[in-house]
This record gives C-alpha cells, sequence and structure tokens, in this order.
C-alpha cells in the first residue's frame, strides 16, 4: 500500500518535471554560473575591501580615518546625507500622494519626471549644475556678485546630491500608496478629522515600511554618489570632500601608505552598504511577514464558517 | 425630517450619475437604497456623507442645508463597503479615533469605547489589529467607530457586501436589533432585494441614476410603479398584450381591459404565486405542460408551457405540490389570479391604470 504510494508520488514527481522544469544539468549550470559570479564579483572585492584597510593593523586604521582630512570628508559626507534625504522625504512624499490620490493633468509627465536622474549618467547632473551656477553659468555673474558661492562648496554638493537621490523614496512610496487607496482618509474624514491630522495619523502610519525602505536606499545613494558630487566640488581636500572623493584622492596619492588609507574610508563606505542590506532585507521581511500575518487572518477566518 | 433631498443632480464629467432626485428619510427610519450596480446608489449616499458634492439641488440634514458644510461637520456615520478600518491601530483605537479628534476627555472617551465594544458584542477584542478580526467582527469594528460620536444619521454602503453568504444572514438580523436599541437614522444601500426587502423600513430603488419608487417593501413587492421595480423586486411575470374589443391578448391568454381602445399594447405582470395550477384539467381555464420544477426550499417554482409556447412561472408551497401529486412532464390546467398592468422601466402608468386585477372567473367557477 505504502509502496504503491510512494511510487505514484514518484511518478507524478517525474511527470511535473518532464512538463514544467528544465533538465537537471540546466538548473545547476544556472545555479553554478549565479553563484560564481556573485562570488566573483560581490564578494570577493567586498572581503577585499576591508583586507586590504586592516592590512596594516587596527591603529593604522584608526589613524587613517581620524587624521583631519579624512576625518572632514565623514562630516560632511553626513552633513549632506542629513539635509538631502529629508529634503528628499518631504519631496517624495508630496509626489507620491499627488500621483496616488489625485488625477491631474501632466500626471505621466510627473512619473517620467521622477525617474529622469536615474536615466541620466551623474556626470552629466553635476555638470547640469555648472553649467547654470559656475562662473560661466547663466546665474554665476551674478552669484558671483553677491557673494553667494555654490559651485565648488557645499551648497552645489547638497544639490547634486539632491538631484541624484531625487527617484527613491517617491518611487517606493507610490505603489505602497496606490495599493492603500484612499479609503481609510476618507474614513478619517468622516470622522472629523482635519487633513493634517488625517495625514499624519492614517496616511503615515500605513506608508511607513515603504517610507523607510526608500530613506534607507536614498540615504545609501547619497553617502556613496561620486560621479556628480566630484564635477561640482571642486575636491579641495578638508573643505568639499566627500568620502567618495576622499578614497579617490588617497588611493591616487604618492604617498606610500596611500592605498591602504583610502581603503580605511572605503571599509567605511562598505559598512554602510552592508548596513543598508540588512535594514533593507530586515524591512522586506517585516513587510512580508505583515501581509502573511492578514492572509493567515483571513485563511483562518474562512476556514471556520 | 432626517434627511431631505431635493432634486439632486450628480454629473462626472459629461456622465450623468444621478438624475435629480427627490426624497426624505424619517427620523429613526432604516432606509434601503436599491439598485443594480451603476444605479447611482453610492454617489447618492456619499453625496449626504459630503464625500461627493452634488452638481444640482440641495441635500438637508436634520432641517439644515449641507450642501457647503464638509464632510467633517456634517456629523454623519459613514460604514464603508470594505470597512476602510485604520490597519495601523487596533480595536480601541480605531472606534476612539473620532472622539480623540474630537478631544474628548480620556475616562469619556474609554467609558464610549467600552460601552460599544459591548452593544455590539467585542468585548475582549479592543487589543487586535483589523487583520486578526474576521469579517464580521470587521463590520462591527466599523459601525462602532461610526457611531463613537453619537452621529445624527448613520450611512452604510454594501454593510453585508464584502461578508460571506451564511454570515449574511445573521449580520442583518442582527442590523435590525442594533437599529431598533439605538433608534438612530440609518440609510444603507445594497444591491440585494431580499436584503432590503427583509431589513429595511422603506425602500428607494434606483436605476441608472434615477429614482423609480419609494415605499415599503411589501408596496414595491405588491405594487410596483413599472415594469423595472417589478423585474427587480422579485421574481415577476411580464408579457405584452394587445387590446381587441376591450380584452387584452397575446397567444391564448386574455386579460380584460375595458377602458382601453383597441390596438393599445399594454404590459402585463404577475407573481409567480398568482398562477395557480392542477391536475384536474376542468378545473381552471388554460392548459399547460409542467416542463420543470425548481426547489428553492420551502417554496417551489414550477416552469409550464402553454400549447402555444409560451412560458410562465408559478410558485407553489411544497405541501401544495405533494397534495397536487404533481410530476415534471403532467398536463396541468392553470388560472391567473391577480395581474397589474406595468409602465415601462423609468416610466409610470395613468392613475385608472394603477389598481391590481383580479382575472375574470374560471369556467369551473362558472359551473
Amino acid at each position: 500500500m505504502a509502496g504503491t504510494i510512494q511510487s505514484n508520488l514518484k511518478a507524478r514527481r517525474t511527470a511535473s518535471r518532464r512538463g514544467t522544469e528544465e533538465p537537471a544539468f540546466v538548473k545547476w549550470t544556472l545555479i553554478t554560473i549565479g553563484l560564481a559570479f556573485a562570488l566573483l564579483f560581490l564578494l570577493v572585492p567586498l572581503v577585499n575591501v576591508f583586507y586590504q584597510a586592516l592590512e596594516k593593523g587596527v591603529r593604522f586604521y584608526l589613524a587613517a580615518l581620524t587624521e583631519p582630512d579624512s576625518w572632514s570628508a565623514i562630516r560632511l559626507t553626513l552633513i549632506i546625507a542629513a539635509i538631502s534625504v529629508p529634503l528628499n522625504v518631504v519631496f517624495g512624499l508630496a509626489a507620491a500622494w499627488a500621483i496616488a490620490k489625485f488625477e491631474f493633468r501632466g500626471k505621466a509627465i510627473l512619473i517620467t519626471l521622477i525617474d529622469l536622474p536615474f536615466a541620466v549618467s551623474p556626470v552629466v547632473s553635476g555638470l547640469v549644475f555648472v553649467l547654470l551656477f559656475g562662473m560661466q553659468g547663466y546665474f554665476g555673474q551674478w552669484l558671483d556678485d553677491h557673494n553667494i558661492k555654490i559651485i565648488f562648496a557645499v551648497p552645489g554638493m547638497v544639490m547634486a546630491t539632491i538631484f541624484v537621490t531625487f527617484p527613491f523614496v517617491a518611487r517606493e512610496l507610490i505603489p505602497v500608496m496606490q495599493a492603500t487607496g484612499s479609503e481609510q482618509e476618507q474614513a478619517a474624514l468622516t470622522l472629523g478629522a482635519s487633513g493634517w491630522q488625517t495625514f499624519w495619523h492614517v496616511t503615515l502610519p500605513s506608508v511607513k515600511w515603504g517610507l523607510l525602505y526608500g530613506v534607507i536606499l536614498c540615504n545609501a545613494r547619497a553617502m556613496g554618489e561620486f560621479g556628480a558630487v566630484s564635477v561640482v566640488s571642486g575636491k579641495i581636500a578638508g573643505q568639499t570632500q566627500t568620502m567618495p572623493l576622499r578614497v579617490e584622492e588617497l588611493y591616487n596619492s604618492s604617498k606610500l601608505s596611500g592605498g591602504t588609507a583610502a581603503f580605511a574610508v572605503a571599509s567605511l563606505l562598505a559598512l554602510l552598504a552592508l548596513f543598508t542590506l540588512g535594514v533593507k532585507t530586515w524591512v522586506e521581511w517585516k513587510t512580508r511577514r505583515n501581509y502573511e500575518l492578514a492572509q493567515r487572518a483571513e485563511a483562518n477566518f474562512q476556514s471556520q464558517i | 425630517m432626517s434627511i431631505e433631498l431635493k432634486n439632486v443632480s450628480k454629473k462626472f464629467g459629461e456622465v450623468a450619475a444621478v438624475n435629480s432626485v427627490n426624497f426624505s428619510v424619517k427620523e429613526g427610519e432604516l432606509m434601503a437604497l436599491l439598485g443594480p450596480s451603476g444605479g447611482g446608489k453610492t454617489t447618492v449616499l456619499r453625496m449626504i456623507a459630503g464625500l461627493e458634492v452634488p452638481t444640482e439641488g440641495d441635500i438637508f440634514i436634520r432641517g439644515k442645508r449641507v450642501n457647503d458644510i464638509s464632510v467633517r461637520k456634517r456629523n454623519i456615520g459613514f460604514v464603508f463597503q470594505n470597512y476602510a478600518l485604520f490597519k495601523n491601530m487596533n480595536v480601541f483605537k480605531n472606534i476612539a479615533f473620532g472622539l480623540k479628534i474630537k478631544k474628548w476627555k480620556r475616562a469619556d472617551i474609554e467609558a464610549r469605547v467600552t460601552e460599544l465594544l459591548k452593544l455590539l458584542g467585542l468585548d475582549g477584542l479592543e487589543r487586535r489589529y483589523p487583520h486578526q478580526l474576521s469579517g464580521g467582527q470587521r463590520q462591527r469594528v466599523a459601525i462602532a467607530r461610526a457611531l463613537a460620536s453619537k452621529p445624527g444619521v448613520l450611512l452604510l454602503d454594501e454593510p453585508f457586501g464584502a461578508v460571506d453568504a451564511k454570515i449574511r444572514q445573521e449580520l442583518r438580523e442582527w442590523l435590525v436589533h442594533l437599529h431598533k436599541d439605538l433608534n438612530v437614522t440609518t440609510l444603507f444601500v445594497t444591491h440585494d432585494q431580499e436584503e432590503a426587502m427583509e431589513v429595511s423600513d422603506r425602500i428607494v430603488i434606483f436605476s441608472k441614476g434615477n429614482l423609480e419608487q419609494i415605499g415599503a417593501p411589501r408596496e414595491v413587492y405588491e405594487q410596483p410603479v413599472n415594469e423595472f421595480v417589478a423585474r427587480f423586486i422579485g421574481v415577476m411575470n411580464v408579457l405584452e398584450v394587445e387590446v381587441r374589443k376591450g380584452v387584452g391578448r397575446v397567444n391564448e391568454l386574455e386579460f380584460p381591459a375595458p377602458t382601453q381602445p383597441d390596438g393599445t399594447r399594454l404590459r402585463i405582470g404577475f407573481r409567480p404565486y398568482a398562477v395557480q395550477v392542477s391536475p384536474d384539467l376542468a378545473l381552471y381555464r388554460y392548459r399547460a405542460v409542467l416542463r420543470r420544477t425548481y426547489f428553492l426550499g420551502i417554496m417551489l417554482r414550477l416552469e409550464l408551457e402553454l400549447p402555444s409556447g409560451l412560458t410562465l412561472r408559478s410558485r407553489i408551497t411544497k405541501e401544495e405540490y405533494a397534495l397536487l401529486g404533481l410530476r415534471d412532464g403532467m398536463n396541468l390546467s392553470l388560472q391567473i389570479r391577480t395581474y397589474r398592468v406595468l409602465a415601462r422601466e423609468g416610466g409610470s402608468l395613468p392613475p385608472e391604470l394603477q389598481t391590481a386585477y383580479e382575472h375574470p372567473p374560471t369556467i369551473a367557477e362558472h359551473i
């Protein structure tokens, strides 16, 4: 009896494999290629960053990080992220809200515009600001007359960063907001809530995971951006150098231990990447779990009747 | 009057969703807005709530014109079709939301929510989140939330639409009891005529944005103003007859119409229960073959084919069916006891036609 069931199962399994699956060698070849690629191009370089950074010992590592110019680069990176991320959160919320909840002319254009920074090379993004605000740019003379410095200064770097990280928050929020619909907000209105109360108590909590996800991706890019920031920064050590720019300078310097110092700073960026990945995985797990809980509650309820 | 609509119309762009609707709801009444989907009933409900703005006309709540008063200030309780519970708040916070917004004192909120939890049979669930509740529980939370700040009117959009058929029956009875206990003016939207008949004091019937008829369930069932209402509320046999010499005829069937000139075409309607059958072929005037029997629980529906090929539907009880010894394929005699003249959809009849007619006596009764 048990034997029949076993062989039946086996027969069915072979049958289903024939029907829907590729042969075993295809499966294993694909898995091997995928793994080998990830190992060679992702894991090995990552491990190497830490290996190189710590090659001359922990003391050298710490010294390389606290050296004045590197320290200033770390601080500047944090400042730029601290300005551009909140601004993009505000913008992202506003844009996602408009796109998800309203019908208006030019909606398609707005959606395309949000994606623009993804489509443009970062170097071009930086150049745009140089052409606008640089000495030879449209507003350059006027800005110089009024003694306002944008290009080769922090404001320009912030602008370039905002431009490059523009899509992250909005992109994450639009689908979440569209899926939630506007019924909960309408319910809040019928209960007497104002627009602001509705936003604060109903809308924001319902998109918080999507928002967090957008914020960490936005932050990772804001801290790690090289191309656009490099064009507008002027790369003045100790003044307009962010961590990625500092890594480049250290690596290209003729100093003997430059490479190791470069990797020390680079290791911070790599840590940031790992942290981002960790939070991202956690958020994804959390959203999936919420979804599964809801599904299970629904299933439980269905089986009760 | 608790709610009053005067010539209310709503257009979405070029599409007219509601055409110049007039009706009123009495204080404490339980009223149904009934109609097929796309009939405009939900739009009417949302306009009363203030979630939609009427293109034309005036809406009054307790004698006050509310057209320019925002949703927030209308003091209505609204229950959404899918409940729209706040997913990030537990049951207690959902119910307390409106009270918190209205700056009730903490102790008062606590007391009111506890009272509602008890009233709606939700005790012990206050710490649960919406996704941890059954469909019926979610609905009750939505109703509790809508009732929390003691609204003047309670509006429900398809309250039983999202619930499983089995629980729906329970919920209907429960809503009737709740309404009796609270005595709050209640208006609900449904596309299910049975639901409207069973639950409400009066029914407003909509089709294609027009109000077709208002009346008590019995009234709209027995005296439908037109063919649409007749067909929508329950099953109706509808025939078109042509009048000749004071008698409307279609195939072998004849209906007296003494006041109508020759050549007039009338629509005749009669409920299945008005069609009486007997295996005694001499008893009634017309002949028919029993083509098929449908079992509907305690009632049975018979599909009868007349010699001319015309098909009529009859409804009898199980007992009658057994007593008469009916079988599919049997030859029967039949009569139509009462019938009505119907107006076409969207129209109504001149007064002289607006009564139910007794059919002429049968041959058997002559003897």
